[in-house]
């Protein structure tokens, strides 16, 4: 559970910088980026405060 | 002072002693620990505002990499070798030096500052939560509410982040360290959309943003290289060379922990400040910004539409949170430094009326619009204090002065150092009031000033203790 959990906080943390990334490299455009950051700040919400318990 | 150390405050580990061996803590504890303080709600206002003073490229990239090299050796060779030393608070250091009534003194003056930073970071968290209401902005040289939407988003903001802030101080405590490598993220986030939509893809499209400067909008003055070193050195004074952070680094095995203060100032007021001055860049391309400066008017610097408008909704909920998870320490902190004047105060209510004293403050703009100012005063009236620990630890033995004289004679106030403190205060202040001298630029004389006064002062007013 706790691999789960970690590995869902990193994607979350991927998808708030990363789509960003591709914006500025013109593969993906702006609103896409907003919807995957949103996507990305609500998976690192749920996901990191039970996969990082000690660590964070 | 992070959060960590207000929780000890809060539980009353080693108030009154020195932290002991089996508590220290390595390096590794205080890298985050910087990283998310310094990554605040503040810092969507400060990238911002330093391009309302006008600086060109140079003076911001290279001046702010200078001005927090300096900061960071301060903390290292001056905040932690005290701190490692005598592993006292702040607080409980000061009382043996100054005596209890001088250090409630220091605590009004601490706490009222305190007040006003949670203020600005109450108005930064309402510019995100009034865009669904599609709230006006405050303009950047408003100084009163400008509206009924602003006063009431305000309000609320301020009314939950005060009980929050008296109930559940841990929760949030807890919250803040999950959300602030996000909160980085975003911020890095916004810069890259920023950067995007301003067609830069190389380092001359970057530098050419700034370019050579422009002139300084909204009553703001104009900003050089020295001024962003001076400024982003001493905008933390009050925690360095002022000391306030002998609380957290008492816990400290090493002085060398002090170098990890670098993760707050090259993430926080580095990459941040950087990132928030491009969302701000991006603001002024929109024909509403044209629309500002055609009339002659400083476009507003509202942070919440500023990120809403980059990354989305993610970016409106860092600028609260951001905001939220700042203001809520800062009205704490505020809260003990007030109870310290009526102990028997239950800490719930004190830090309710602190809520309170900070959310009228955020209902003026002013304080968030003119944060460069604010935050420089800050540092300029509680850093010399700093200086009294500093001189009476390595200097009292050389001039033949009693270290640590209030606890040896037995007295609540030691007016060498009130004398030493309000001199150097006053006489700076003045000077920088009459002769139209930067504050920033006065802050280190008038640290080395009081320090010296104490001295001098101190070597009259003791008397011989047996």
């Amino acid at each position: 559970m706790k691999i789960l959990l970690k590995t869902g906080a990193w994607i979350g943390f991927g998808l708030t910088l990363i789509p960003a990334l591709l914006v500025w490299s013109g593969v993906i455009n702006l609103d896409m980026n907003k919807t995957l950051m949103l996507l990305g700040t609500v998976i690192w919400f749920v996901c990191a405060p039970f996969a990082f318990k000690r660590k964070v | 002072m992070p959060e960590e150390a207000i929780t000890h405050r809060a539980q009353h580990e080693f108030e009154q002693e020195p932290v002991p061996e089996s508590h220290q803590k390595s390096w590794r504890s205080f890298l985050g620990m910087y990283a998310g303080e310094h990554t605040a709600g503040t810092e969507f206002m400060i990238g911002p505002l330093f391009l309302t003073a006008g600086v060109s490229a140079f003076d911001l990239i290279v001046g702010l990499l200078i001005g927090n090299f300096l900061a960071v050796i301060s903390w290292r060779f001056l905040t932690a070798p005290v701190a490692t030393n005598a592993r006292l608070t702040l607080y409980y250091q000061l009382e043996k030096i100054c005596g209890k009534n001088l250090v409630i003194v220091y605590n009004v003056a601490n706490g009222l500052l305190f007040c006003f930073l949670a203020g600005a970071m109450i108005t930064v968290a309402a510019t995100a939560v009034g865009v669904p209401f599609d709230m006006n902005m405050p303009a950047l040289s408003d100084m009163y509410p400008s509206s009924i939407t602003w006063i009431l988003v305000v309000m609320a903001v301020g009314a939950v982040i005060s009980y929050v802030a008296a109930r559940g101080y841990n929760l949030v405590s807890r919250f803040a360290n999950i959300a602030s490598p996000w909160m980085v993220l975003v911020f890095v986030a916004c810069g890259i959309v920023a950067l995007a939509r301003l067609d830069v893809h190389s380092f001359q499209d970057f530098w050419a943003i700034w370019g050579e400067g422009t002139e300084p909008m909204g009553g703001q003055i104009k900003y050089t290289f020295w001024h962003v070193v001076f400024w982003s050195w001493l905008v933390n004074a009050a925690m360095h060379i002022g000391m306030s952070d002998l609380t957290v680094f008492r816990y400290a095995r090493h002085p060398d922990a002090g170098w990890m203060t670098a993760a707050g100032m090259y993430v926080g007021h580095y990459i941040a400040w950087i990132c928030a001055a491009l969302l701000y860049v991006l603001y002024l391309k929109t024909p509403e910004a044209a629309q500002f400066l055609a009339n002659g008017e400083a476009p507003p610097v509202a942070p919440g539409p500023m990120a809403f408008d980059a990354v989305g909704i993610a970016g409106l909920i860092c600028v609260v949170v951001a905001g939220w998870t700042t203001a809520n320490p800062t009205i704490y902190r505020a809260g003990l430094a007030f109870q310290a004047i009526i102990p028997r105060a239950s800490t719930y209510r004190v830090t309710l009326f602190t809520g309170a004293l900070a959310t009228v403050a955020g209902l003026f703009p002013a304080f968030a619009m003119k944060l460069l100012a604010f935050v420089a005063l800050y540092g300029f009236i509680l850093a010399p204090i700093g200086a009294v620990i500093v001189f009476d630890m390595y200097l009292s033995g050389r001039f033949r002065i009693v270290s640590n004289y209030a606890e040896k004679a037995g007295i609540h106030f030691n007016m060498a150092v009130f004398l030493a403190w309000v001199m150097s205060v006053g006489i700076f202040y003045t000077l920088s009031v009459t002769q139209g001298i930067f504050l920033p630029f006065l802050t280190v004389p008038a640290w080395l000033t009081c320090g010296l006064l104490f001295i001098l002062i101190s070597s009259y007013y003791q008397k011989k203790i047996v």
